[in-house]
């Protein structure tokens, strides 16, 4: 629309369409209101586009990763990549342990379509960690304000697991969570021996549908009192299957057996009328009135180039951390100089990634082990160990948890080599040896990944890059990251850990776990788990956005993404960017409705 | 196609070893450089938003680049570090050479590394082959391509003069497995039966439970 005829056409306009964008665009068009969503990749529809069954075999270079497909080929991932050409992003240093990594998705549904879909709730103590442990930030908000929004986001989008009533992990209500899908054979022998060491594991929580939800009894628990967002939520569900126990859910799921923004939070809200979705369109600022209220976006028809201008009541950043970092910065205006919402100077700082370092281990127990279908909810794990040391004497504050995947999966270029050294024999195999090596070792080997806690620091922080502008002439991000001695003791202690688990399994590896950090260490982003920049907090000076995820500077701009958390969890932040934007989405219903935002 | 019995004149051979030693030359400088030397690549590849439900063959994106010698050097090797046995066929009879191809032809930069190995390498199988033999590989007797695999499967007791050639060699046979190990034949042969659907998932069956003792 041109811009000078633009009109508050809508009540809210979103930036962004995955996980927190999605889920502000179900909870306010279930509710009558007027959205428009504006998404900078394309328009993407998982029913069609999926590639459901189809083998490496079948792919350019047997699906291999590229610099066109970053997370190989079959991944729901078209157009995004950590390096996409025009829209680049620049590191402040250029140590190669210092730079940060990011991921854009550009398609409807953002980094939702490829999600390795693990749904863990952060605890209690996740949110009070400077009172807890005095480091970090306190959230303005505590986990008993966020249960009941895990609860909901975990009814709509479908998690299965158990209640183990662990500490720092907290049950769902009763009747919340689906069915937990058996453990694999190798997830069974972790379980087994891990014990020995102390260490539990536990059913995983992962948004996927082991079995169908009841499309009854779901929409009347999540709107009561709302017929017409209850028949629409019966619809939507209806049409989503239960997990075909195949096809890897990186992939997506054209059946809807997962979750995706575009399947179970953008389908009802299209289906109520109320959203508008404009695709391809880069948004390049929030635009204020006089009196400093946010009345709507700037941005850029990516096909055409043209500017264009989009004008609502209320607007929502959910466009993913650091994009959301990038707007509010480059929304520069003379009421905001400095740009939208950073009268406290706090755009763009304390980044947090998750704490990640891997090991593995090859089983002889696994070798030959009788063959069958390993698949599960495939992609992901059935199993994982939470975080167990809670209040033990350690030298780094906060925990991690582990993922480790296993068994025999859909070979890939790399299903048979790296056997070598468990031969005993000198030199490279082949020959009929070489197959007989490839029958007895393929799936015994295992995967250890920990993911740990992150305190905000000084050190990790966003701004605009002085210099490099992207191809639509927008100022891009340029990256600070230092690790400091938490997260460094803190993997030291992951590798010693995974090789304690190795060990006790009988596993053997093929080098000493590292005991220098920063050699294993991945990269600030490259978890794909990067929040913060614009963090809640309790007042004005400290923080940028209040506890409902209110700019403070600009009360009808809402952050719905993860720019707002005050630190990272030892689990993944998704589900917790969907509560989080779920409750916000209420607040914002309430202050339209009140007329405080008008 | 050379005879088994074919001689080469004196002329013919002394090419023939400045192939080799230059080939060798290559190996020995590949890798880092590699991105830097005209490959005669021109082709972009698939963009970032491939159509994902097609089925691609070889050549189907770029064009192939072996020639008749080099492909036939290719099947050979594919065949001797892939072959026949009771359970399932060799490496050739599911198209790992044409895939080998597809991969070394490809205009990524990971692909374009190998490209320079494999072609200087299988230009050098062959031209080792006359010298040894006076014959390509792909018509060496079966034992004489055992005893040159031999020679270069082992970087540990390789000659100095072959450690490229054995780069090449675990290259090739880390491409040659990776091909084959994704095709239907190759995943079954090494006990992947996923990729259909089921109505529920049951976990291990009783003999894969008995076999880790946790029956």
């Amino acid at each position: 629309m041109p811009l000078s005829k633009a009109r508050k056409e809508y009540d809210v306009v979103i930036v962004g369409s995955g996980a927190s964008g999605g889920q502000m665009a179900y909870t306010l068009t279930m509710e009558g209101v007027a959205v428009l969503m504006i998404e900078a990749g394309r328009r993407y529809d998982p029913a069609t586009e999926t590639a459901m069954f189809q083998t490496n075999d079948q792919a350019p270079l047997r699906g291999t990763k590229t610099p066109d497909k970053q997370r190989t080929f079959y991944d729901a991932s078209p157009n995004s990549g950590w390096q996409i050409p025009g829209e680049p992003y620049a590191n402040a240093s250029s140590e190669p342990e210092r730079e940060f990594l990011w991921w854009r998705s550009r398609q409807l549904g953002g980094r939702s379509n490829h999600w390795g879909r693990i749904a863990l709730r952060n605890g209690p103590h996740d949110f009070k960690s400077r009172s807890r442990l005095g480091v970090g930030l306190d959230w303005p908000i505590s986990y008993h304000d966020l249960a009941p929004y895990y609860d909901k986001v975990e009814l709509l989008i479908g998690v299965y697991g158990t209640n183990e009533g662990h500490e720092n992990l907290p049950n769902s209500s009763p009747g919340v969570l689906l069915p937990a899908p058996k453990f694999r054979a190798g997830e069974l022998l972790v379980r087994h021996h891990a014990k020995k060491i102390g260490i539990p594991v536990i059913p995983c929580h992962r948004a996927v549908l082991s079995v169908r939800q009841d499309a009854e009894r779901v929409p009347a628990r999540l709107h009561p009192r709302n017929p017409r967002a209850q028949r629409l939520l019966t619809d939507s569900m209806s049409r989503r299957s239960a997990c075909l126990w195949a096809t890897d859910c990186h992939r997506g799921c054209a059946v809807g057996a997962n979750y995706q923004s575009t399947t179970v939070h953008l389908a009802p809200a299209l289906a109520s009328g109320n959203l508008k979705i404009i695709t391809d369109a880069m948004v390049r600022e929030v635009t204020v009135d006089g009196c400093g209220r946010a009345d709507g976006v700037v941005y850029i028809d990516k096909n055409t180039g043209s500017e264009h201008r989009a004008r609502a009541r209320a607007v929502v950043l959910a466009a993913g951390s650091q994009e959301t970092v990038r707007l509010l910065l480059n929304s520069r205006s003379t009421l905001f100089p400095e740009g939208l919402g950073n009268s406290s100077g706090l755009v763009g700082k304390y980044i947090t990634d998750s704490v990640s370092s891997s090991f593995s281990g090859q089983f002889p127990i696994l070798e030959n082990l009788p063959v069958h279908n390993e698949d599960g909810a495939v992609g992901g794990p059935h199993a994982f160990i939470p975080w167990w040391l809670h209040g033990e004497p350690l030298d780094f504050p906060g925990g991690y948890h582990i993922e480790f995947s296993t068994g025999r999966k859909m070979p890939s270029m790399s299903a048979a080599t790296g056997f070598d050294w468990l031969t005993g024999r000198p030199g490279y195999a082949w020959g009929r040896q070489f197959k007989e090596d490839a029958r007895r070792y393929y799936g015994s080997t295992q995967g250890f990944t920990a993911q740990g806690a992150m305190f905000p620091n000084e050190h990790c922080y966003s701004e605009l890059d002085p210099v490099m502008k992207d191809r639509w002439g927008i100022p891009v991000l340029r990256y600070h990251w230092r690790w400091t001695d938490q997260e460094l003791k803190q993997v030291v202690h992951q590798q010693k850990t995974l090789a304690d688990l190795i060990k006790v399994m009988g596993g053997r590896s093929k080098g000493p776990p590292a005991t220098d950090a920063r050699k294993v260490i991945r990269n600030g982003g490259e978890v794909i788990h990067e929040v913060g920049g614009a963090v809640m907090g309790a007042d004005h000076g400290c923080s940028v956005t209040d506890r409902w995820g209110r700019v403070w500077d600009v009360p009808n701009l809402y952050v719905a993404d993860g720019a707002v958390f005050a630190g990272t969890a030892s689990v993944n932040p998704t589900l917790t960017i969907m509560a989080l934007a779920w409750r916000a989405a209420e607040h914002l219903l309430s202050e339209l409705s009140s007329g405080n935002i008008r | 196609m050379i005879k088994a019995t074919h001689r080469p004149d004196r002329r013919t051979a002394i090419k023939w070893m400045m192939t080799a030693a230059a080939a060798l030359a290559v190996l020995e400088h590949d890798r880092p450089t590699w991105a830097a030397a005209p490959d005669g690549i021109n082709t972009i590849g698939y963009g970032m938003d491939p159509d994902l439900l097609r089925i691609y063959h070889p050549g189907d994106l770029w064009p192939l680049t072996f020639t008749d010698r080099q492909r036939r050097a290719a099947t050979a090797l594919c065949d001797v570090i892939i072959p026949a046995d009771d359970r399932s066929p060799k490496a050739s009879d599911v198209g790992v050479p044409d895939f080998i191809d597809e991969w070394i032809s490809s205009p990524y930069p990971e692909q374009r590394g190998d490209r320079h190995v494999i072609l200087t390498g299988l230009d050098w199988l062959d031209a080792e082959g006359q010298r040894r033999h006076g014959r390509d590989f792909a018509d060496f007797a079966p034992d004489q391509q055992v005893s040159l695999c031999g020679d270069i499967c082992d970087p540990d007791k390789a000659s100095p003069t072959l450690k490229p050639a054995v780069r090449f060699f675990k290259r090739f046979r880390d491409l040659a497995a990776g091909g084959y190990y994704t095709t239907p034949v190759g995943m079954r042969d090494i006990g992947y039966v996923g990729n259909v659907p089921l109505a529920s998932f049951e976990g291990p069956t009783p003999d894969a439970l008995r076999h880790i003792g946790l029956a």
